[in-house]
């Protein structure tokens, strides 16, 4: 048998009257391989992998999951099947080990098989050490392994696994990405739905959906290959390569373009019909270079392009002025320090932001990195040293300091039962504005976001690009001078991610220091320096491309930033023994 | 400063009122609650039933059953033969009380001596028992009064009894002020403890943590709401009171108001002490209860705090129910003025005190 | 369509387990199934008290005679109140108002010449306080029964022929000091029980719904026979546990007669917590949300179980659609079971009508919990 799974007009709907989750969707998915199930939030992954996994009922059209009908032959189904849903369901109260007999008890592995099956996953996984640990206290990369070997008592013959890398540090989901790899080389059939392009690239096969439609299935490289000859990147930049972006993005010829480190990557509507350098005002130095074209640019391609570079918003921000004194210390973490108990979250991390700056916080799950972000914000008191922001101390000012920080997190914390314009005013009202000026601003930020149609929405009805786009409004609502946020485009699909950049960097041009935490490789490359946090240490700070090149080794000359990050902790847990001695 | 907690409490209504689901729940319970507890909870007794035992059968025992079964107090008595059938019907609940006329009773009348009969009263159910035997003792006294005189010869006099601010005891005119006080304690304590909890785990908390608001602020910003809910379904408990149930009213609007405020402050107190204790809704959810059903219990609503052992009254000290219950019964029923609140009144106002300021350094605590 | 067996024993048991830890290390669960019942057996026990025991009273003799004295000190040798003499009549309607005595008795200045004339009045007025009605009837049936019978003896004292009284002796079965809190603290045992069942259990599906526990689940043999039983098992034997704790207060602490069968009881509570463990689980099953399903809870079972059970509040005296409702209330048969199997031991007749009914809503409930159930997600 070569297909593990086929899917024939497959149609799913919740309830008569919306619209189909997912719509006739066709394929077929090869046996002993990894196949992924790629596509932005809400195009229907979830949906596809709960009818594969016999949880829902299709609507329309038939599946054959291991030959058998999911729903029909539930029981055979069920003994042949992995399923690790979104949030996997690991008992937090219950130990590792507790977890494991619970799942080989449901799932009948006995006697002598159970105790290899242990020993083989618990050494597989690596988690050998921590039996005794509640599952709840384990790191996010640490649950997803463990939620793994969960699924993976009872040899099963299908693997589904809806997102296991969401929230998952770089490390953690190479390690991921390592162990299912060497599975699907005994036979075993995965399915690996995301989010992330980048990770869809290595699979053998994939299935890219959209809107509940399948809009491409066959290996990745054969979709990136499509694009051969139409990504290019505008190297040796002088001057601002975010004017060079949006310069680049008003360009005829130009579909989609993002910031790489220093360079601006760029992909042409047509191989060979670049656009002219000299508009791009880039630098006398300035070349183009043609790159190997990536599973993203063909996605956008199939979207029908990117969102463009000019941020509406950028237009009608204020100018930040600063104080010269400050400008080059807008956010300063002075010996940033926070001790819980006897465990140090965040050790002495010192480093200054200078304005119109954005400064990017890198690390792994647990690192110390959101502990030391609090707390420049505001959220945490650290146990010693200061943090200050636009050169006001956040613990003797702090109301005066947050007057002048915008904050967004990938909760998008807004209030989900109160409409779109309520939700505007409130956080208006909260900083101060009223009257007059509160209308006007609501207005703006109305009209730059389009929100327009869905002032009397709530936000938990709206999609998550104008959630998104409400929370950012939100945020900015005050003009501050200093925008922190937190994993902001975390699950978002790459053309929601550009928009949300595009104004990013928008504001950016307008002085405002932005602060940014992210997982997202793509994300650190927009930073203009990037601080590694390791084991409440920082590790390394520089731009992206110091960092690579200070990760650069014989074998990988020439690193991605996911890389350099995995290298540069590497290094560092290495050389660290040495230093304690 | 103030406009910033206008928005606060604009935000804190349009959460409580634009959900339709935590609308109804705002709603809904009171609505239910001023429907039933008036009917059910009740401590009179009616309906009570009556099994009669005649060994008798004289013209004097025919007399006192004719009129024991037309009274009104009992309106389906029960005829029974025999010593065992009178036992069953008392065991399996058949009767709350058992009336035993012994053979000799219409002798005994007829020659001018003191008669007895034997009452037989269901335990189980003591309270109600005890009224039942009182109504019959009321019935078989008038009885013995009206022979009498008839007969020439004076019976003891009686007691006349002047019951002041309920003429007829109507339980309704009891429970109904007490409702007042005990149905807004839910909504201030959803808008304080729980939706602290919520705002927590949905994030939005710290999106106020990092407004220039400060600590004050944002547990000013759940206070008020918090008494504006409990005023609103006070004022729709105490409309209901006069006009649907016909409760007098004796007392003074705008003292009942001024002393609601500083009920719904110790509540929210209380609600925002329970909240900074909690980091999830469930946990939120069981202090609430926790806090609730004592505070119910000991508020003199079911019996009255002077049955209590001293311990329970001193617990019922801290209740800030126990205060307004005697505060809403006064004005409602006895007209209380200032002087006559104010007893109930300072404990309420240093309760709030304690349970707002423990909360507030708590809720710093935390923060740091 | 299912060809495997629906209940596998192994599996069964790894859930219980599961569960069992869960309750063990959640202090929350603990609190409920442990402490609470604890505290409110506490609360009901002592704060909920019907007997009227030693009202506080006013006593105003505006008459110097010696009548009025000894009236007056035999209101004092009652067991029934407490007097508090004065002088001052203004003094003593403020202590009613606020509260302070729940009655007044008036020996006026002609008590004693009127004492001498025959009448149907007594020579005395007696005013209660009509804000605390029960507290009034008490009142105003003691005052006049120690009124009734301080008068017959003195007119036998002084060779007074009086009409000869109808004595009613009354005899309390099952209660003989008719304390209140021997039916209030059996009854206290369903209020307990509906808690631990209904709220518990209200939680711990939804609880699995939020956490995604339950998808995973859902993937793996589990029948779902062994999914409901491995949610009822462990939460019947925490409710049976603190069922026996509450038993041993009640007797130890509280005095209260157990004249019953302790498999009596243990069968009534089983079933009563199959109704409770039910409606928990329904709840819980339709909502999946935690938040909406406990606030469901407390008003679906808690307060039916606290106004309309025959706890405190008579049945009886409830108008009939409200009795009516009164019928579909499991709490209403468990708390007349536990009040016969307290303080009658045995009555045939009443268990078998609550047994009954009983089976009848606990069937009911995991009936239709298990209806509700699936399977899939859809």
């Amino acid at each position: 048998m070569s297909n593990s799974i086929e899917l024939a007009g497959v149609t799913h709907r919740f309830a008569a009257t919306t619209a189909a989750a997912l719509e006739n969707v066709s394929a077929a998915i090869p046996a002993g391989c990894i196949t992924g199930l790629v596509g932005p939030d809400g195009a229907g992954k979830t949906t596809l992998m709960r009818l594969m996994a016999g949880l829902l009922r299709p609507s329309a059209g038939t599946l054959t999951v291991g030959g058998v009908n999911p729903v029909a032959a539930g029981d055979e189904l069920r003994a042949m099947l992995g399923y690790m849903p979104q949030k996997f369901g690991l008992y937090e109260d219950l130990t590792v080990q507790e977890n494991l007999d619970l799942y080989a008890d449901l799932r009948g592995v006995l006697g002598a098989q159970r105790t290899a099956s242990f020993t083989r996953l618990l050494s597989f996984t690596d988690l050998a050490a921590f039996t005794e640990r509640p599952a709840g206290k384990l790191s996010g990369g640490m649950k997803q392994k463990l939620g793994l070997a969960c699924v993976l008592l009872g040899r099963p013959k299908i693997l589904l696994l809806d997102e296991p890398s969401v929230g998952v540090d770089p490390i953690s989901r190479r390690e991921l990405w390592r162990m299912v790899t060497a599975l699907t080389a005994d036979g075993l059939s995965v399915v690996w739905s995301t989010s992330y392009l980048d990770e869809a690239e290595r699979c053998s096969h994939i299935l890219l959906m959209n809107a509940g439609r399948l809009a491409y299935a066959g290996p990745p490289g054969a979709l990136a290959a499509r694009m051969a000859g139409r990504s290019l990147q505008v190297a040796a930049i002088t001057g601002n390569r975010r004017a060079v972006l949006v310069r680049a993005l008003h360009a005829r010829e130009v579909m989609d373009g993002v910031i790489q480190g220093s360079r601006v990557r760029i992909v042409l509507r047509e191989a060979g019909v670049a656009p002219a350098l000299a508009p791009l005002e880039a630098g006398p130095d300035a070349r183009l270079e043609v790159v190997a074209p990536r599973l993203e640019d063909a996605f956008i391609d199939i979207l029908g392009g990117g969102p463009g570079g000019d941020s509406a918003l950028a237009e009608v921000m204020p100018r930040v002025t600063v104080d010269p004194a400050i400008a080059r210390t807008v956010i300063h973490a002075d010996s940033l320090t926070k001790r819980f108990g006897t465990f140090t979250a965040a050790d002495h991390v010192t480093f200054e932001v200078p304005q119109g700056e954005i400064f990017g916080l890198l690390g792994p799950n647990g690192a110390g990195k959101s502990t030391t972000f609090k707390m420049l914000c505001g959220l945490l008191v650290p146990t010693a040293g200061a943090a200050s922001v636009m050169g006001i101390d956040l613990r003797r000012h702090a109301a005066r300091a947050r007057q002048r920080l915008g904050y967004m997190s990938q909760k998008f914390s807004l209030y989900g039962n109160l409409t779109v314009s309520q939700n505007l005013n409130f956080f208006a009202g909260i900083y101060g504005l009223d009257g007059a000026t509160r209308a006007a601003k609501i207005r703006e930020m109305v009209d730059t976001f389009a929100l327009g149609p869905y002032v009397e929405v709530t936000p938990d009805a709206l999609s998550l690009g104008f959630k998104q786009r409400l929370a950012l409004a939100c945020a900015l609502m005050h003009d501050p001078a200093v925008l922190f946020l937190d994993e902001p485009t975390s699950g978002v699909d790459p053309v929601t991610r550009r928009e949300f950049w595009a104004h990013i960097n928008g504001v950016v041009q307008k002085g405002v220091t932005v602060m940014v935490t992210t997982h997202f490789m793509d994300e650190a490359e927009y930073c203009d320096r990037i601080g590694l946090v390791y084991r409440g240490q920082l590790i390394a700070v520089g731009a992206p491309d110091e960092l690579k090149r200070d990760a650069a080794s014989a074998e990988v000359p020439d690193p991605s930033m996911e890389e350099a990050f995995i290298a540069l902790v590497e290094r560092h847990d290495t050389e660290a023994p040495a230093v304690a001695a | 400063m103030f406009k910033r907690l206008l928005t606060l409490i604009t935000k804190e209504l349009q959460l409580a009122f634009r959900d339709p689901q935590s609308r109804k729940l705002l709603i809904l319970p009171v609505i239910l609650q001023l429907v039933l507890f008036p009917f059910a909870a009740t401590l009179e007794v009616k309906n009570a039933t009556l099994a009669i035992l005649d060994q008798d059968h004289g013209a004097e025992s025919n007399e006192l059953v004719q009129r024991l079964a037309a009274a009104r107090a009992f309106p389906t008595p029960m005829l029974v033969t025999s010593q065992a059938e009178l036992e069953q019907v008392v065991d399996e609940q058949r009767a709350l009380l058992a009336l035993e006329i012994p053979s000799d009773f219409s002798r005994a009348l007829a020659a001018g001596r003191g008669a007895q009969l034997l009452a037989i009263v269901d335990g189980r159910r003591s309270n109600s028992a005890q009224i039942a035997l009182g109504y019959a003792q009321a019935i078989i006294q008038g009885y013995s009064d009206e022979r009498s005189a008839a007969a020439g010869r004076p019976a003891p006099s009686r007691v006349v009894v002047r019951n002041w601010f309920n003429a007829n005891l109507d339980y309704r005119w009891f429970m109904l002020p007490v409702l007042v006080a005990i149905i807004t304690t839910l909504g201030s304590l959803i808008v304080t403890a729980l939706s602290i909890a919520r705002e927590r785990e949905q994030g939005t908390f710290d999106q106020l943590l990092v407004s220039p608001l400060t600590p004050g602020l944002i547990m000013l910003g759940k206070t008020i709401p918090a008494i504006l809910i409990a005023f609103g379904q006070a004022t729709l408990i105490a409309l209901a009171a006069v006009f649907l149930y016909r409760v007098p009213f004796q007392g003074s609007v705008a003292l009942l108001y001024f002393s609601m405020f500083f009920y719904a402050l110790a509540l929210a107190g209380f609600g925002l002490f329970i909240s900074s204790l909690c980091e999830t809704q469930q946990q939120a959810f069981l202090g609430v209860f926790t806090f609730m059903v004592p505070a119910i219990t000991l508020s003199g609503f079911i019996s009255p705090v002077e049955n209590m052992p001293l311990f329970f009254q001193g617990l019922s000290w801290i209740d800030p129910l126990s205060h307004f219950v005697l505060i809403v019964k006064g004005i409602f029923l006895k007209g209380f003025g200032i002087s006559q609140v104010w007893p109930n009144l300072w404990p309420l106002l240093l309760i709030s005190l304690l349970t707002i300021s423990t909360a507030y350094w708590m809720f710093r605590r935390r923060i740091a | 369509m299912s060809r495997s067996p629906s209940v596998s024993w192994r599996r069964l048991a790894a859930l219980c387990r599961k569960e069992s830890y869960q309750i063990v290390r959640d202090p929350s669960s603990i609190v409920i199934a442990f402490a609470l019942p604890v505290i409110l057996l506490m609360i009901f026990g002592y704060g909920v008290n019907l007997d009227a025991a030693r009202v506080r009273i006013g006593v105003l003799n505006e008459d110097s005679g010696p009548d009025a004295a000894l009236f007056a000190a035999a209101l004092g040798a009652s067991p029934y109140f407490e007097p508090h003499p004065s002088t001052s009549r203004a003094e003593l309607t403020d202590w009613l108002i606020a509260g302070r005595i729940r009655g007044i008795v008036i020996l006026p200045s002609d008590f004693g010449a009127r004492l001498a004339r025959p009448g149907s009045t007594a020579p005395l007025e007696l005013i209660a306080d009509g804000a605390e009605p029960n507290t009034a009837s008490f009142v105003a049936a003691y005052v006049g029964g120690a009124w009734q019978s301080w008068a017959r003896q003195r007119a036998l004292d002084k060779g007074v022929a009086v009409a000869p009284p109808i004595d009613l002796i009354a005899r309390y079965w099952f209660n003989p000091a008719a304390l209140s809190r021997n039916f209030i603290v059996p009854g206290s045992i369903a209020i307990i029980m509906t808690i631990i069942g209904a709220l518990l259990t209200s939680l711990v599906i939804a609880r699995e719904w939020e956490r995604g526990t339950m998808e995973a689940l859902l993937s793996t043999p589990v029948t779902r026979t062994e999914l409901l039983l491995s949610k009822i098992l462990p939460y019947y034997v925490l409710g049976i546990l603190s069922m026996l704790i509450c038993l041993a207060i009640a007797v130890f602490i509280f005095g209260v007669p157990f004249r019953g069968s302790l498999a009596l009881l243990i069968l009534f509570t089983s079933l009563f917590l199959g109704s409770a463990l039910g409606l928990g689980l329904l709840l819980s099953t339709v909502m999946r949300n935690q938040f909406n399903a406990a606030q469901a809870a407390l008003n679906a079972a808690f307060l039916p179980a606290m106004m309309l059970s025959g706890f405190v509040y008579e049945i009886a005296s409830m108008p009939a659609p409200i009795r009516a409702v009164t019928y579909i209330i499991p709490a209403r048969y468990f708390i007349s079971a536990l009040q016969t199997l307290f303080q009658a031991g045995f009555v045939g007749r009443i268990l078998l009508e609550d047994f009954l009914f009983l089976v009848v809503s606990a069937a009911f409930f995991l009936g239709l919990t298990a209806l509700q159930t699936r399977r899939r997600l859809d």
